[in-house]
C-alpha cells in the first residue's frame, strides 16, 4: 500500500550507516514514520531538518509495517533562521512538542495546519503571538482544551484576565483580584483570534500553554515537557 | 584457532562501520591469511590504542599523550577556540592545515530527540577556558543543522558574559556546488547571505 500527502518533518534518527527513520507530521496521516533510505547520506541531509515542509511518499507491503518514505522538499522551514536563536528555538520547540504529544498515525490536520500557518508566519514579527495560539490549538486538539469563553465564576465574558489552573476555565478582573496569585494571567491576546501580543504577553501565553502542556500532556510522560520547549519559553523570558 | 575464534573475529569486524556480515568475512579471510604481515601488526596496533589512547583534559580531543599534541604545541595561537561537535570534526579542519588556534570538542549537540541536554556536552570546560585572559575569539563550528545551530546559540549565551567574541563559519553554496542541485536550504542560506563582488 502507498500513499502521498504533504509532511512536516519532526525529526530524523540515524539508522544504520546510511539511513535514517523520520518522523513527519502530515496532513491526513497524521504524525507517521517511515525509513528514509540514504537518509543520512548527502543528498537528504539537508531535507531532513525539523521545520522543513515536504512532499511525502509512504510505502509499505502491510499498513503496519514501519514502510519507506520517498521524500522531495516543498518548503526549507529552519534554514532561513539558522541565525536567528529565537525563531530556530521556536521550531525547535514546535517540533518536539508535536512528536511528544501526538500519538503516531492518528490524523490530526488541525495541529498541521497551526504548525503549517506558524512555519509560514516565522518570517513576520507576529510569530511568537501564533505560536502560542498554534500551542492552545494542540491542547484543544488532544482534549485539554481552555474554556476562555466567559468568566467561570461570574459567567461574564468581558475584562477576562486570568485562568484557573484547575479547571482551565477564564476569570474576569474582579472575580479573581483574590485569588491571582494563584491563578494563571490570561493574555488579551489569546481573546480575539487576530490578536498580536506583546513580549509581556507572548511569555505570560508561553507559561499558561506550558502549564497546560505540563499538566495534561506530558506530565504522565517519563521525560516530561521536551527540554526545547523549555529552552524556547527561557529564551523568550530573557528577551 | 577455533572456528569459535573465527566467528568471534567476524562477528566483531562486522560491527565495523561499513562492513556487513558478508564483508566481515572476506576481511577476517584477508587478516587471517596475512598473519605474519598483517593480522599481528593489526592486533599489536590495537593493543596499543586501548592502552595508549587518552581524551585530552583540556579540549576533549583524542591522543596519545594529554594534553593532545594541538593543545601542547606552542605554536598554535591561543587567543583562537574553535568549538566542534565531536573528534571527526576536529581531523577535518586540521586537513585543512588553514587553522592554527586550538580546539574545544563537545562530545554532540542538543538534541530534544536523543535527550542530550546542556549538562551532557563539554560546555563548562569551554566556559572555563573561554574566561582565560589569553582567549580573545570563539569560532562556533557546528553542523549547519537545526540541531548544531540550537547548540551554537546556547554556547554564544554561556559565553556572553565573558566578553570573549564569539563567531560562527559562513554558510551557503559549496565549491564545485551546481545551483540546479543545491537544496533548498542551502540556497536560501547561500542568498540571505550574499556580499558584494569585484
Amino acid at each position: 500500500m502507498d500513499w502521498t500527502d504533504e509532511g512536516i518533518v519532526l525529526s530524523a534518527r540515524s539508522h544504520g550507516e546510511t539511513s535514517a527513520i523520520a518522523c513527519l507530521l502530515t496532513r491526513d496521516h497524521g504524525a507517521h514514520a517511515g525509513l528514509v533510505r540514504g537518509g543520512l547520506g548527502k543528498r537528504h541531509r539537508g531535507v531532513l531538518e525539523p521545520g522543513n515542509l515536504l512532499k511525502a511518499t509512504w510505502r509499505a507491503r502491510l499498513s503496519e509495517h514501519l514502510g519507506a518514505y520517498a521524500l522531495e522538499v516543498i518548503r526549507a522551514g529552519a534554514a532561513p533562521f539558522l541565525d536567528d536563536p529565537l525563531r530556530l528555538a521556536a521550531i525547535s520547540a514546535a517540533c518536539a512538542v508535536c512528536e511528544a504529544s501526538l500519538p503516531e498515525r492518528q490524523p490530526h490536520s488541525a495541529v498541521f495546519e497551526g504548525l503549517s500557518v506558524f512555519l509560514e508566519t516565522l518570517e513576520s514579527e507576529s510569530w511568537p503571538s501564533v505560536y502560542v495560539k498554534w500551542e492552545m490549538g494542540l491542547l484543544k486538539e488532544l482534549g485539554f482544551g481552555l474554556d476562555l469563553s466567559r468568566c467561570a465564576a461570574t459567567g461574564a465574558n468581558g475584562q477576562l484576565a486570568y485562568v484557573s489552573p484547575k479547571s482551565g476555565r477564564a476569570v474576569s478582573l474582579s472575580a479573581g483580584e483574590p485569588y491571582k496569585k494563584s491563578l494563571l494571567p490570561l493574555p488579551a491576546f489569546l481573546l480575539n483570534a487576530g490578536g498580536e501580543g506583546a513580549p509581556r504577553d507572548v511569555v505570560n501565553g508561553l507559561n499558561l500553554t506550558g502549564y497546560f502542556l505540563d499538566r495534561h500532556v506530558f506530565g504522565h510522560h517519563g521525560p516530561g515537557i521536551p527540554p526545547a520547549r523549555l529552552r524556547l519559553a527561557d529564551r523568550f523570558s530573557r528577551k | 584457532m577455533t572456528s569459535s575464534g573465527i566467528d568471534r573475529l567476524i562477528s566483531l569486524l562486522s560491527k565495523l562501520p561499513g562492513l556487513g556480515p558478508r564483508s566481515a568475512r572476506r576481511a577476517a579471510l584477508y587478516l587471517i591469511k596475512r598473519r605474519e604481515s598483517l593480522l599481528a601488526p593489526l592486533a599489536g596496533a590495537m593493543n596499543q590504542a586501548l592502552e595508549d589512547i587518552v581524551t585530552c583534559s583540556a579540549c576533549g580531543n583524542i591522543d596519545v599523550i594529554d594534553p593532545c599534541a594541538v593543545c601542547a604545541d606552542p605554536k598554535r595561537d591561543a587567543s583562537l577556540i574553535c568549538v566542534v561537535e565531536g573528534v571527526a570534526d576536529l581531523w577535518a579542519l586540521e586537513r585543512l592545515n588553514a587553522f592554527k588556534g586550538r580546539y574545544h570538542v563537545l562530545g554532540g549537540v542538543l538534541s530534544a530527540l536523543d535527550g542530550v541536554g546542556p549538562e551532557d556536552l563539554n560546555i563548562s570546560g569551554l566556559a572555563a577556558r573561554a574566561s582565560q585572559d589569553q582567549v580573545k575569539e570563539v569560532i562556533l563550528a557546528t553542523n549547519a543543522t537545526v540541531d548544531g545551530q540550537t547548540t551554537a546559540h546556547y554556547i554564544a549565551d554561556r559565553l556572553s558574559k565573558t566578553g570573549v567574541q564569539v563567531t560562527g563559519l559562513a554558510h551557503g553554496a559549496p565549491m564545485g556546488g551546481e545551483l540546479d542541485y543545491l537544496d533548498e536550504g542551502t540556497l536560501l542560506v547561500a542568498l540571505k547571505g550574499r556580499g558584494p563582488v569585484g
